[in-house]
């Protein structure tokens, strides 16, 4: 059973208990160095967006393989109002005023992969994953 | 946990630590703006070395605070962000344009110095 761990997101406290969290996790799947910081960075992004859009929500942090290679999956998940373009909203310096307009399309450049799932008025699913080299 | 801000001659220091929190921040905002006009302070350095993420919203809040303190008369150099954490800013698209930035927190001082002194000639 590979590792993983989950944080609930309800103020600006938990966003650094997640990216703390996804360092550790990180460093468990076999990252070193730069690549910490830049997936506690992305998580800190995905977090951040939770809190800032929804109040409220979780990230789970999952340390997964496939072919050999091991990585780790990020998942931040919120029931709030959704986003109702995403495609703008992954446009850097597209923003709601809220925020820098960094933040989404920050986050995909960090992760080797990038998924959203979003629906208004439901909640919004982030899927993000990075490989070890 | 608040930002401790010390005061050294006419600039203040102020050192994040490493869980520094979003209110920590905009509460970081007002007691330098305050402590500015308090001690009539021409310069400020805030030391980063601690933080190992400097995400859209520090910098952001950063850089505002920066801006901020130039219209009040503070020079405001930014030190210590280390070098994963700068590689990462740029991933991210985050740019301090315009800061003042330095290598650690001797560094910033010796700037801060420099760039104090800098404007007195130009002022005399």
């Amino acid at each position: 059973m590979l590792d993983e761990a989950r944080v609930v997101i309800q103020r600006d406290g938990d966003i650094i208990a997640a990216r703390q969290k996804g360092r550790d996790l990180a460093a468990q799947a076999g990252f070193t160095g730069s690549d910490l910081t830049l997936i506690a960075t992305a998580i800190s992004e995905i977090a951040r967006n939770i809190i800032v859009f929804a109040q409220q929500g979780e990230v789970s942090l999952h340390v997964i393989e496939k072919a050999g290679k091991r990585g780790v999956m990020i998942v931040a998940e919120d029931q709030g109002p959704g986003i109702p373009d995403i495609e703008q909203a992954m446009r850097d310096g597209f923003s709601t005023g809220k925020s820098l307009g960094l933040g989404l399309p920050g986050a995909r450049r960090l992760m080797d992969e990038f998924e959203i799932i979003s629906q208004v008025g439901k909640g919004t699913t982030i899927t993000m994953r990075k490989w070890t080299r | 946990m608040p930002v401790p801000i010390l005061k050294q001659g006419g600039i203040l220091i102020a050192s994040l630590q490493t869980a520094v929190t979003d209110q920590d921040l905009i509460q970081l905002q007002d007691d330098l703006s305050d402590r500015v006009g308090r001690f009539r302070s021409r310069g400020v350095v805030i030391d980063v070395s601690a933080l190992d993420v400097m995400d859209s919203f520090a910098t952001r809040t950063l850089r505002n605070l920066a801006e901020a303190l130039k219209l009040r008369g503070a020079a405001t150099v930014i030190a210590g962000i280390q070098p994963d954490v700068a590689f990462a800013m740029v991933e991210l698209g985050l740019t301090l344009d315009g800061i003042l930035t330095a290598l650690d927190l001797e560094e910033g001082l010796d700037l801060l110095t420099a760039t104090l002194r800098e404007g007195d000639h130009s002022v005399g």
